[in-house]
């Protein structure tokens, strides 16, 4: 098992003007589940390939543990590249499934057995060795695939979405197996996401990247709470944060006909006359005051619901969120106003979109 | 329903309606299906026939369908070894009105053959290497236009005959990636690393299932590796010489030639003192013999076959030379007397066993060992009619192979009602530690 370090790594395409990878600095701790997350292009896959060999790295550097992997081809960096492909063949039983690359990787025939029943106690499948693979469960086959990779005893293991080809239910349950799968084995894992809830039900720790740019990397509850910038702001939480630029006034800024106070310290921080003001839907409630919302429509979840409506901002029109009541609450059409929960107020930057608060 | 059904195809086939799209693959009464050997597939694959052609179609999800169908387009449109997109199905639902997976079509490749298929010829050493170097070619032209397959297996190819070794065709599309820059070294030998894993893999299950014995799944798989490193070191490496070794241009020209190769583009630089060269090709263009036999008879056949057939040309220019004839007219005169009337001689019944120009292909290697055995010349006639009856009459139809032949379909992502699943009394005889 082994660190993963990213040193100012950065990738250019050939012909290309601004880097896919841009001076990425990251390190993931041993036994760490990291998840690097991002809408389409952001530079996520780019870097696992850079990490896995896969990606020439035009700068910087890669390291595995102490050892600097920048050059080294992909099959001697000791990582495996976990995916669903993994066919699995019929004629072999499961433990000839889980132990053929070794085989040819000339591991002597005790060593390979003594593997092969780590593997498949970790995966609950030592009953099964002995069992050709159509007389299991598309779980249990999917735990056979995964043996394969965890039987080479890999420093890291890569994951680049490996749920992409399944289906929604099937997703969910397969995202848990493998996070408390990751866990038990306690090997160093990197794993690629666009999908923001899959990362925070996942990851230790979670990298939102943007346009090549490393955004953030914190753990899944400090990416909520303390968004650094107004990207990962929107980026994360579903669903997203409210976010509004409002006006500066004495003592806050304008939310309607209230004023949402803000320290002094933090207002003279801003560069403009204005302020980029988050709010989760969770934190806004009804009140007398604030601002003013058209009601489009409630979606009752059963627990609880989500009301879906528009507020007029300096002649633009707004979507704005709020979790309500699963049954006391406003109804379409209605026109209700919003306040926030005191020191539940994200404040960022206008012009650099960086936090202030 | 029906009318729900969403098709995206490339062209407009009205009969594709009439299959049963709202049965899952699986149930597919046999009148639809035809029964064709396929490889190992995570997703449900079956063979159906539509109007006179034979398609393939895979349950998946709609996205993953999308992308495969467009990449499939692509790579047919850089002229890659490929099967061809045919349509993409979404909006399924059953009777019941629950949703069913969406479906890639393909077309069927005539003539084309799983590598499981040659277990019922018994898969030998020989024909394990002649599948594996046909995988290290399509893998080269692969790389060369940029494409990292990322699943590269037997199983996501399809061989077809070509004089006496094959050609292979890509089936697999799905995990495939298609970069406009070059790839870079890693991902070429990650694919290689890939292919080397599953093949080992697969020749493996086809040794634990008995259909194969004298096969070393060690040494074959490590045989696309050199294979690849040879060929692509050909295609690609730079050579530097003294500047009075220009000859060393055309050989480079002619062995690419010989690989099967064209030269679109050769990079040519000396150093400032003139005393060095230093060439390296850019752009390679797979398929010499064939387009030189396409443009001398029309005959659009595998790059091995016309290797073989430019050759029987050259032989009969020889006997037929007359001074001012040229190429191309002794070219259409071989046509019509020499390879047509062979052709011509195969009864109708037996068209759908061999490809043409295969069949001419394996007349002449009869006609080579008769020649032998009786030590003298044999007339092509005569060779014809004894392949027919001694050979071609015992071979098996292999235009659309359709027959009992074990079809093995194994699904890693769906799920299987656990009702189904007989987990009792299903060990294998024996300790696993002896078979791992």
């Amino acid at each position: 098992m082994a660190s993963v370090t990213f040193k100012g790594a950065t990738r250019l395409y050939p012909g290309g003007t601004t880097p896919a990878v841009d001076k990425l600095n990251l390190e993931v701790a041993d036994g760490e589940f990291l998840v690097l997350v991002g809408p389409s292009g952001c530079g996520k896959s780019t870097s696992l390939r850079m990490l896995a060999g896969l990606e020439e790295v035009n700068e910087g550097g890669i390291y595995i543990g102490d050892r600097e992997v920048t050059d080294v081809p992909p099959k001697d960096r000791d990582i495996a590249m976990v995916f669903q492909n993994y066919a699995l063949y019929p004629h072999m039983t499961v433990a000839e499934n889980m132990g053929f690359a070794l085989k040819i990787a000339g591991v002597s025939k005790e060593e390979r057995a003594e593997r092969v029943l780590e593997a498949a106690k970790l995966l609950d499948l030592e009953p099964y060795l002995n069992r050709k693979p159509k007389a299991l469960s598309g779980g249990q086959r999917q735990r056979v695939a995964m043996g394969r990779a965890i039987v080479r005893k890999p420093q890291v293991f890569l994951m680049d979405e490996p749920l992409s080809n399944l289906d929604a239910k099937l997703r969910v349950s397969t995202r848990t197996q493998i996070a408390s799968l990751q866990r038990r084995l306690g090997v160093t894992t990197v794993y690629v996401t666009h999908d923001q809830v899959e990362a925070m039900t996942m990851g230790d720790r979670v990298a939102v990247l943007k346009d090549g740019l490393l955004q953030q990397v914190d753990s899944p509850r400090n990416l909520y709470d303390t968004p650094q910038n107004v990207f990962v702001a929107g980026f994360i939480g579903s669903p997203s944060m409210n976010l509004v630029q409002l006006p500066i006034v004495d003592g806050g800024v304008q939310f309607g006909d209230a004023v949402l106070p803000i320290s002094r310290e933090i207002l003279a921080k801003a560069s403009g006359s204005k302020i980029t003001v988050g709010i989760r839907p969770e934190k806004l409630s009804v009140a007398e005051k604030g601002l003013e919302v058209d009601v489009d429509v409630v979606e009752e979840l059963g627990s609880d619901g989500y009301l879906y409506g528009r507020a007029q901002l300096d002649g633009t029109e707004q979507n704005v969120v709020v979790r309500v009541d699963a049954i006391n609450h406003p109804k379409a059409g209605d026109k209700i106003h919003l306040i926030s929960e005191p020191n539940a107020v994200h404040l960022f930057d206008v012009e650099s979109g960086a936090r202030l608060n | 329903m029906p009318q729900q059904l969403n098709i995206t195809a490339a062209t407009a086939e009205p009969a594709l309606l009439d299959l049963p799209w709202h049965l899952p693959l699986e149930d597919w009464p046999s009148e639809n299906i035809a029964a064709l050997p396929k490889g190992l597939s995570r997703h449900t694959v079956r063979f159906a026939h539509l109007n006179d052609h034979v398609i393939a179609i895979k349950e998946t999800l709609f996205d993953l369908a999308k992308r495969e169908y467009e990449m499939l387009r692509k790579l047919e449109k850089l002229d890659v070894p490929c099967v061809e997109p045919f349509a993409i199905i979404n909006n399924r639902t059953d009777a019941a009105g629950n949703d069913l997976p969406a479906v890639l079509i393909t077309r069927h490749l005539k003539f084309s053959l799983p590598y499981r298929a040659m277990w019922s010829q018994g898969l030998r050493d020989q024909t394990a290497k002649r599948l594996v170097d046909a995988l290290a070619l399509l893998l080269v032209r692969l790389h060369l236009i940029g494409f990292f397959w990322g699943d590269v297996s037997l199983s996501n190819t399809l061989f077809r005959r070509d004089a006496g070794k094959f050609a292979a065709y890509l089936v697999d599309a799905e995990t495939g990636q298609l970069y406009d820059s070059r790839l870079s070294n890693g991902q070429r030998e990650n694919d290689l690393e890939i292919a080397r894993v599953n093949i080992a893999g697969e020749l493996m299950d086809l040794l634990a299932s008995g259909k194969a014995s004298d096969i070393d799944p060690n040494a074959i798989s490590q045989r696309i590796v050199d294979k690849y490193h040879e060929l692509w070191k050909e295609l690609t490496a730079v050579e530097v010489f003294d500047a009075s070794e220009k000859w060393r241009i055309s050989r480079r020209v002619q062995r690419l030639n010989e690989l099967g190769f064209d030269i679109e583009e050769l990079s040519m630089v000396s150093d400032e003192a003139g005393h060095t060269v230093k060439i390296q090709p850019k752009v390679v263009d797979a398929g010499h013999h064939a387009r030189r036999l396409l443009l001398l008879t029309g005959l659009d056949v595998e790059e091995n076959q016309a290797r073989r057939l430019l050759n029987d040309i050259d032989q009969f220019k020889l006997s037929h030379a007359r001074p001012g004839a040229d190429e191309e007219v002794l070219a259409h005169q071989w046509l019509s007397e020499v390879f047509e009337p062979v052709v011509g001689a195969v009864p109708s019944k037996y068209t759908g066993r061999l490809e043409p120009a295969e069949l001419f292909h394996e007349v002449l290697e009869h006609r080579w060992y008769m020649s032998e055995k009786q030590g003298g010349d044999v007339e092509l006639i005569d060779a014809v009619r004894s392949y027919v009856s001694d050979i071609l009459a015992n071979r098996r139809d292999e235009e659309a192979l359709i027959g009992s032949l074990t079809t093995d379909s194994i699904s890693l992502a769906e799920p299987v009602p656990t009702g189904l699943i007989v987990v009792a009394d299903d060990d294998e005889e024996g300790d696993w530690r002896d078979k791992v």
